[in-house]
């Protein structure tokens, strides 16, 4: 790799492409489970940085749900200044070698980049892969840029639920010195970061280690804890000066078609969990929850979980796995990159296709899918063009499994138990206010469980904002941030 | 929060009663809720119903039957060695009415989950008779613990070798033709036993919960494999029960999801049999 090597400081690097990222080839990857983008060395980091053309307007740090400020730690990186940048990243966003990995940089800061010019064939800079070097970076030379905690205040915050949103709030909240408890009903922290998001694109290790750190900072994790059963909200409240509610999406959606409960239909939640949380690939010499030998299987959907269904099916080596969505490729709401894996990795995409019934093998198990072709028709409310059927035009497949991936709701294990706590009557989401104050004037709420399934930065943005009001209300007993216009929080996120 | 097991004793063979320490699900713990356990960092999720809770002693106590690999490592354990995972209280506790006259029909290890609605029902001060069946004497588990509490006790077994011989559904049979009021029946044991009972009460309009014990995941809402069809809707039963109306339970459809893995569940058992064997055989090895 000579012409990649020793970049000179303030060079700048006018390649339009951005410095390709080594993989693991498609042949091989599929055979395993270990993550398939390779990531950069310190000299391609340092050249994608330069790329970075400094620009005044900085539309980036606005593209960023939690307004990291991008162009200044490329500059550091530029300079090679590794542990720097990762300090500015850090003061920002404390999961950078996970957000690296799965935020949808081409919707958010790496789509608004003055260099993006897809017309003249110019990329943006590869925000998302430097800072993924830098998280990586952090990890293999065992820095651990803990934050310093501020003096302990006295007060004790609960957070209810490990995901991104609740782990954001409670290393928030420990720096600035409260006594922070966090709650999982699970039996490990990190919510679909752990159970949803596989092994080859999210390596556990990087979540354990960051949790890890959360826990030198005096976090208090206690697994296995479902509030609303194991203790009652209001019980909480009262042991605690305030609450966090980070409890996440995690009612999976089925189609309501026949056949949907034949033995081989699974939620996108089971599937993953089996294979993910419960490691079912090692079944049964090194794992004792079961996945089933596939042979044929169709994925339903195409969203990330979608993507992550189908990819974790195809390394446990069936014949085919098609993936079945009612639109176009335009419309798929995974990450591009993601949709890119699913393909060269052989993913069957069978677009434009809705199924209709999951047909019966005759012994209670998944014979077929049988699906409606479809054709675009006009823009429906979210701006995508709504699916319309073709009169007539059924297909059917035969698969032994099936793999339900349309979306999940909010989960009702909390809000079950506590009917007073204001919810969306249609959504089941948690009403809060500008400040993330929920309908109880001690509690707040981020993540999934406020915006219904987003994204893993959003909920971490959340996270912090609720903090910050946590932090206020808990010094001055008002949430409310006097520096701050109203609050441009949650409607507009879902 | 270690959950240290604090009494171990065998009620049958291959049938284990664990007295746990666990805190705060002895506090607000209720009949018909259940916990998930795991033995180890590798294992399963399995739930299992809370059978009796000592809110004084911080303890609940659980019943597991040898079935899988799984339930096969928990009855291995002994007194002073700790669950490695346990999550609960889980589910939606047993309605439970009050001034009524109440049947609970348990069979094999469904009595383990008939003890604490027996005695949640009593407290609220209805008339309980349990009818418990076995397939056999020795397999009749809780006896002696249910007798002390409920107004009466029948007892069936398959063949005949103590109670009266036949199954539970005879008895129940029997005592609706007696003419003794019921207000309503709950059911828990092996399902083709509690879809009968169903069949059983139907005809005479008698409320019947039902107890399900579908395959379980987290047991916390997140995955549907918990699924089963009531009133010809999907139910997720972890959150939503485990108890529905046994009238309206599609239980032919729970008996076919219930057998999905067990072939997967043998050659995990194979395959654990397999490593005590080699292990074994090491052992001597190292022996020789
Ligand atoms: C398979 C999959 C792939 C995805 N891929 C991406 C991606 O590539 N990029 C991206 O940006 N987003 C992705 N997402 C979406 C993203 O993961 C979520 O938006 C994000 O995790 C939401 O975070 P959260 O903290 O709100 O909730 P969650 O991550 O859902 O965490 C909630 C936690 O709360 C726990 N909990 C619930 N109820 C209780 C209770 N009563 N007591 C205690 N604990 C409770 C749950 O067990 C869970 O651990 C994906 C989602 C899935 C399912
Ligand atoms: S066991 Fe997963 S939803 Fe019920």
């Amino acid at each position: 790799m000579s012409d990649v090597d020793k970049p000179k400081k303030r060079d700048i690097n006018k390649a339009k492409t951005k410095v390709p990222m080594r993989e693991q080839a498609p042949q091989d990857r599929i055979f395993n489970f270990e993550e398939v983008p390779l990531g950069y060395d310190e000299n391609e980091a340092t050249l994608e940085a330069l790329r970075c053309i400094q620009c005044k307007d900085k539309p980036c740090v606005r593209g960023c749900p939690v307004g990291i400020d991008i162009p200044a730690f490329l500059a550091l990186v530029g300079e090679r200044r590794f542990e720097d940048a990762l300090r500015k990243i850090k003061e920002k966003n404390f999961l950078p070698a996970i957000c690296g990995r799965v935020c949808p940089q081409e919707d958010q800061c790496e789509l608004v980049c003055t260099l993006n010019k897809p017309d003249k064939g110019r990329e943006p800079g590869g925000v998302g892969r430097v800072e993924r070097f830098l998280g990586d970076y952090a990890m293999e030379h065992d820095l651990t840029i803990t934050p310093v905690c501020a003096a302990p205040t006295g007060k004790k915050v609960a957070i209810i639920g490990s995901g991104p949103a609740g782990l954001t709030a409670a290393s928030d909240l420990a720096q600035k010195g409260h006594d922070v408890t966090v709650f999982e009903a699970l039996h490990k922290p990190g919510g679909v970061l752990f159970y949803g998001i596989p092994q080859f694109r999210l390596p556990k290790e990087i979540l354990v280690r960051e949790i890890d750190g959360m826990k030198e900072m005096g976090v208090k994790f206690v697994m296995n804890y479902p509030v609303g059963k194991a203790e009652p909200l209001d019980e909480i409240r009262a042991r605690f000066d305030a609450t966090f509610i980070g409890t996440g999406a995690g009612l999976p959606w089925f189609l309501g078609i026949p056949g949907e409960n034949l033995n081989g239909v699974y939620s996108a939640n089971e599937f993953l969990t089996r294979v993910n949380l419960m490691g079912g690939y090692k079944f049964p010499e090194r794992a004792d929850t079961p996945v089933k030998k596939i042979k044929r299987i169709a994925v339903v959907g195409a969203g990330n979980t979608a993507m992550d269904s189908a990819r974790t099916a195809k390394r446990l080596r069936p014949e085919v796995v098609y993936l079945v969505y009612r639109r176009s490729r335009l419309e798929m709401p995974a990450r591009i990159e993601e949709i890119h894996h699913a393909e060269e990795e052989g993913i069957d995409f069978q677009l434009l296709h809705s199924p209709v019934e999951i047909v019966d093998d005759g012994t209670g198990a998944v014979g077929a899918i049988r699906c409606q072709e479809m054709e675009l028709g006009e823009p429906d409310a979210s701006g995508r063009r709504r699916p319309v059927p073709i009169e007539g035009k059924i297909k059917e497949w035969a698969v032994d499994t099936v793999v339900i991936s349309i979306g999940q709701g909010p989960n009702p294990l909390l809000t079950a138990d506590c009917p007073d706590l204001k919810r969306d009557p249609k959504k089941g989401t948690i009403v809060i206010d500008p400040w993330m104050r929920t309908s109880y004037p001690d509690t707040y709420a981020a993540g999934d469980i406020v915006t219904g399934g987003a994204t893993v930065i959003l909920a971490m943005g959340q996270g912090r904002k609720a903090a910050d009001s946590i932090h206020r209300f808990l010094t001055t007993g008002d949430p409310a941030d006097p520096e701050a216009g109203q609050g441009d929080v949650c409607g507009n996120l879902t | 929060m270690g959950n240290r097991i604090v009494t171990a004793r065998e009620l049958a063979p291959k049938t284990w009663l664990f007295e746990i320490e666990a805190d705060h699900i002895a506090k607000r713990g209720k009949a018909g809720q259940f916990i998930i356990l795991r033995v180890n960092d590798e294992g399963e999720r399995i739930p299992l119903t809370i059978a009796n809770r000592d809110p004084a002693r911080g303890t609940i106590t659980i019943v597991a039957q040898e079935v899988g690999k799984t339930t096969e490592m928990l009855n291995a354990l002994d007194v002073g060695d700790e669950i490695h995972d346990l999550a609960g209280p889980l589910g939606k506790p047993t309605e439970i009415p009050t001034g009524k006259t109440v049947v609970c029909v348990g069979g094999g290890i469904g009595n383990a989950v008939v003890w604490p609605q027996v005695q949640a029902l009593k407290q609220a001060g209805n008339k309980v008779i349990a009818i418990l069946g076995a397939r056999t004497k020795e397999l009749l588990i809780l006896e002696d613990e249910i007798r002390a509490i409920a107004d009466q006790v029948i007892v069936t077994t398959d063949d005949g070798s103590y109670g009266r011989k036949g199954m539970v559904t005879h008895a129940l049979d029997d005592l609706i033709d007696s003419g003794e009021k019921i207000d309503e029946v709950i059911t828990i044991g092996p399902v083709v036993m509690m879809k009968f009972v169903c069949r059983t009460t139907a005809p005479h309009g008698i409320p019947t919960q039902a107890s399900l014990n579908p395959i379980m995941v987290d047991g916390t809402g997140m995955c549907g494999a918990c699924r089963v069809t009531v009133g010809g809707k999907t139910r997720f039963a972890c959150v939503e029960g485990p108890e529905f109306d046994g009238h309206q339970t599609d239980f032919d459809e729970l008996i076919t999801r219930l057998s999905y893995y067990k072939p997967e569940e043998r050659a995990s058992l194979d395959h654990h049999h397999r490593c005590k064997m080699d292990e074994a055989a090491r052992a001597l090895d190292r022996q020789a």
